[in-house]
């Protein structure tokens, strides 16, 4: 690895890190569309700002487009306010109308403007070591380095200093009013921050790729954990990782460095999407055909208990009376059977002493339904679950 | 070219003429199916639907080779109608919320694009120089055959929508109410939104993928201002979405270095700003106005149980009273009690003011339900 290979990546994980922040937070307050807004919306801020200060590292146009961000911020909530539009509405009105002033801006101006509209939505991480921070003739690193280390020093001391209230807001917004905090505040300060980093990591790594890093590591922990500590630290983690694997499918490729950490946000996401554990789609829809299952079994002990007569409680009676497939009755046949809730004599059904209790306490459960308890009846009954 | 020579164009110059056709048809059915997209609180969906077709483009043309538009907006077509589904997907199967999904598809989506993109980019001898029109749009490249398709994909929507417009009508605004005569929701759901995501697709080539929400959006968020009810505001979203196209190629085309998607999505934002201020139902003028008469009739009102609190104390409510003693009440102006006078609540005779019998019965009624505004 050459230094500027390793610089890249450095700043890569620097980009994740302090994406994977506000975007925790973004996607658990519901807003994580915002961020799509605010990396669209502060081009404008960009353009205005480099034609002041001719510098796109200077930390006057970095405060020029993080106020383009509060400010688009504002606009939505103003039209949503309004009542004219649904909320989601304001916010599609209101970031294509920014950009494309930038659009324009850029067009109009594209002779004294080393700002192409590509750049902005994909930066160009590769070139990001070439530009280099010299103090007092020393070189000290690349300028976005800085820059990006810097935003998220301050992103972790807000952290750190405010966690208790963000979590508080996030969670319970009319708590943490009657407490004290203000959520307004909270909310903007949040913003700001989202809109800083975004500036700060979109002249690295495009606008695009800002939202990936701040939307998919805090979906995947999420899917992952109910603990916010955690969700942080996983999506932190989540977007190294794939910051990492992505600069070297890159250079494999010979691609987009962006395009690629995205890519492989998208496949890790996937992956998390499909196998987490007990929230992800294979887990679902096993829990669901379980709770099928289940239910079925319950009715049919129902009807067991409700028919003394033998030819209502023979085994192929299931398929006629019932209408049930073939596959699904034996299904719920062996179940029952393994759970010792029937005994079968000659293909006559009759149930046992235990799916007699059950089944009382089934029928009592959902005539009352005093307690949630059907889960935990379940558990004392079944031996086997479906 | 100035912008009459391009509206004296228009009529004869051939390009010119598709070009602005085309964006004509596209703002037409954009507005006509982002009605529905906008009702449905789905605005955000054509934004993910429009950046999840970039990698779709990018392997038709990997696959094929070809930059045949048509393939490329059939690759487009199919993966906007994953990412949709996939949207779907997991905001009903995982506790992830919808703004989560739309934000992680659309940009998962885009970024995979760009790489193929810039993969293309950096193949040898591929013709890819064009691939880049979908980023942003432009209106130049419209032939012949791409406005037919527009105009083909607009039939078949305006088929769609006539036929099954009572179903869609019930989806809109009461979705159980659909579901418990029988309807069967989900297909009509995946109907329409196939019906949005085709119509975002076609216009990739013009508009551009970043900003093809704007353009689904922006004319029925207009014209919704306008009117309450479905017909028209579909009907006065297609025109709206149609004026901002011819306007906005016009524009485009009039000056140098100007992408058409900002220009039309500009021109687009425009009808929009005039629609929220100006419309006069729900507009924020006309809210302000009507807010501003509110409050000057409360005002009245105060002045008015003041005189009668004077009034009756007095055997004659009619008994003159001078002007003076209403100087210690804060809602009386000249203006206030020429405007009383002149509803004949009460009478000015020489600085003297003397409550009429209406007057009077209005105070008495004034907190009663039953009395009508007037």
């Amino acid at each position: 690895m050459t230094s500027v290979q390793i610089e890249i990546q450095l700043i890569a994980c620097l980009v994740a890190m302090a994406c994977a922040i506000p975007g925790t937070f973004l996607v658990l307050r519901k807003m994580a569309m915002i961020s799509d807004a605010i990396s669209h919306s502060i081009l404008p801020g960009i353009v205005v700002g480099f034609f002041l200060t001719e510098n796109l590292n200077s930390p006057w146009l970095i405060l020029l487009a993080a106020v383009t961000g509060v400010i688009t911020v504002i606009l939505v909530e103003f039209i949503q306010k309004t009542g004219l539009v649904k909320e989601d509405t304001a916010i599609g009105l209101v970031f294509p109308a920014l950009f494309s002033i930038g659009v324009i801006l850029i067009a109009k101006n594209a002779n004294d403007v080393h700002l192409d509209v590509d750049a902005v939505l994909l930066g160009e991480l590769a070139f990001a070591p070439f530009d280099r921070l010299e103090i007092s003739g020393v070189d000290v690193g690349p300028k976005s380095l800085w820059v990006i280390g810097s935003i998220l020093l301050i992103t972790l001391t807000l952290l750190i200093t405010f966690f208790k209230e963000l979590k508080l807001s996030t969670f319970d917004k009319g708590l943490a009013t009657t407490l004290g905090f203000s959520p307004v505040i909270i909310h903007y300060g949040l913003m700001a921050t989202a809109s800083v980093t975004t500036v700060g990591a979109f002249d690295a790594v495009g606008a695009i790729l800002v939202v990936a890093l701040m939307i998919a590591p805090a979906a995947m922990a999420y899917l992952l954990t109910t603990d916010l500590k955690k969700m942080l630290v996983l999506s932190v983690l989540f977007g190294m990782i794939s910051a990492l694997i992505g600069y070297w499918v890159a250079h494999w490729l010979d691609a987009s460095i962006a395009g690629s950490i995205t890519t492989v946000l998208g496949v890790l996401f996937l992956m998390v999407y499909l196998f987490a554990p007990g929230k992800g789609l294979i887990s679902v829809l096993y829990k669901q055909r379980r709770q099928q299952i289940e239910v079925h079994l319950l009715t049919f002990l129902l009807h067991l208990q409700n028919h003394e007569e033998e030819s209502e409680r023979h085994v192929n009676h299931l398929n006629e009376h019932i209408n049930w497939g073939k596959v699904r009755s034996k299904s719920v046949l062996d179940l029952a059977l393994k759970n010792n809730m029937i005994s079968i004599n000659n293909d006559i059904i009759s149930l046992t002493a235990k799916g007699k209790t059950f089944t009382t306490e089934a029928i009592d459960y959902i005539i009352t339904n005093k307690n949630a308890a059907i889960e935990e009846m379940k558990d004392r009954f079944f031996l086997f679950r479906g | 070219m100035t912008l009459s020579e391009y509206f004296s164009l228009v009529f004869n110059d051939y390009t010119l003429r598709t070009i602005t056709l085309g964006t004509a048809v596209l703002g037409a059915i954009c507005g006509m199916l982002g009605s529905f997209a906008v009702l449905r609180k789905q605005s955000l969906l054509g934004d993910a639907i429009s950046h999840a077709a970039l990698p779709g483009i990018a392997l038709a043309f990997l696959i094929t080779g070809a930059k045949n538009s048509n393939t490329l907006l059939i690759g487009a077509l199919i993966s906007g109608l994953i990412g949709t589904f996939w949207i779907r997907g997991i905001v009903k199967k995982t506790h992830l919320k919808s703004d989560t999904a739309l934000g992680l598809i659309l940009s998962l989506f885009f970024g995979f694009g760009m790489l193929l993109l810039t993969f293309i980019q950096k193949m040898p001898n591929a013709n890819q120089a064009g691939l880049d029109k979908y980023l942003f749009g432009q209106a130049a490249t419209l032939v012949e055959s791409d406005v037919w398709l527009m105009c083909i994909v607009t039939g078949i929507s305006l088929i769609v929508l006539l036929v099954f417009w009572k179903e869609f009508k019930l989806l809109l605004f009461d979705v159980d109410y659909t579901k418990s005569l029988g309807f069967n929701t989900r297909i009509l759901d995946v109907l329409i939104t196939s019906l949005i995501v085709l119509a975002i697709v076609i216009g990739l080539q013009t508009v551009g993928v970043v900003l093809m929400s704007a353009m689904l959006l922006a004319p029925a968020a207009a014209a919704r201002q306008w009117t309450n009810s479905l017909g028209v505001m579909i009907f006065l979203a297609a025109i709206f979405g149609a004026f901002s196209g011819v306007l906005g190629t016009a524009v485009s085309a009039s000056s140098n270095n100007l992408s058409t998607g900002p220009v039309i999505v500009l021109i687009a934002a425009t009808f929009v700003i005039f629609s929220f201020i100006f419309s006069p139902g729900r507009g924020l003028l006309f809210r302000e106005i009507r807010y501003w008469k509110n409050r000057n009739d409360l005002h009245l009102h105060k002045t008015l149980s003041f005189m009668y609190s004077i009034a009756k104390t007095h055997d004659d409510i009619s008994h003159p009273h001078a002007v003076k003693i209403l100087n210690n009440f804060q809602g009386y102006t000249k203006r206030s009690l020429k405007k009383l006078e002149s509803r004949e609540y009460i009478t000015v005779n020489n600085a003297m003011w003397s409550l009429t019998q209406k007057g009077y019965n209005k105070v008495v009624n004034m907190y009663n339900q039953q009395e009508n505004n007037d």
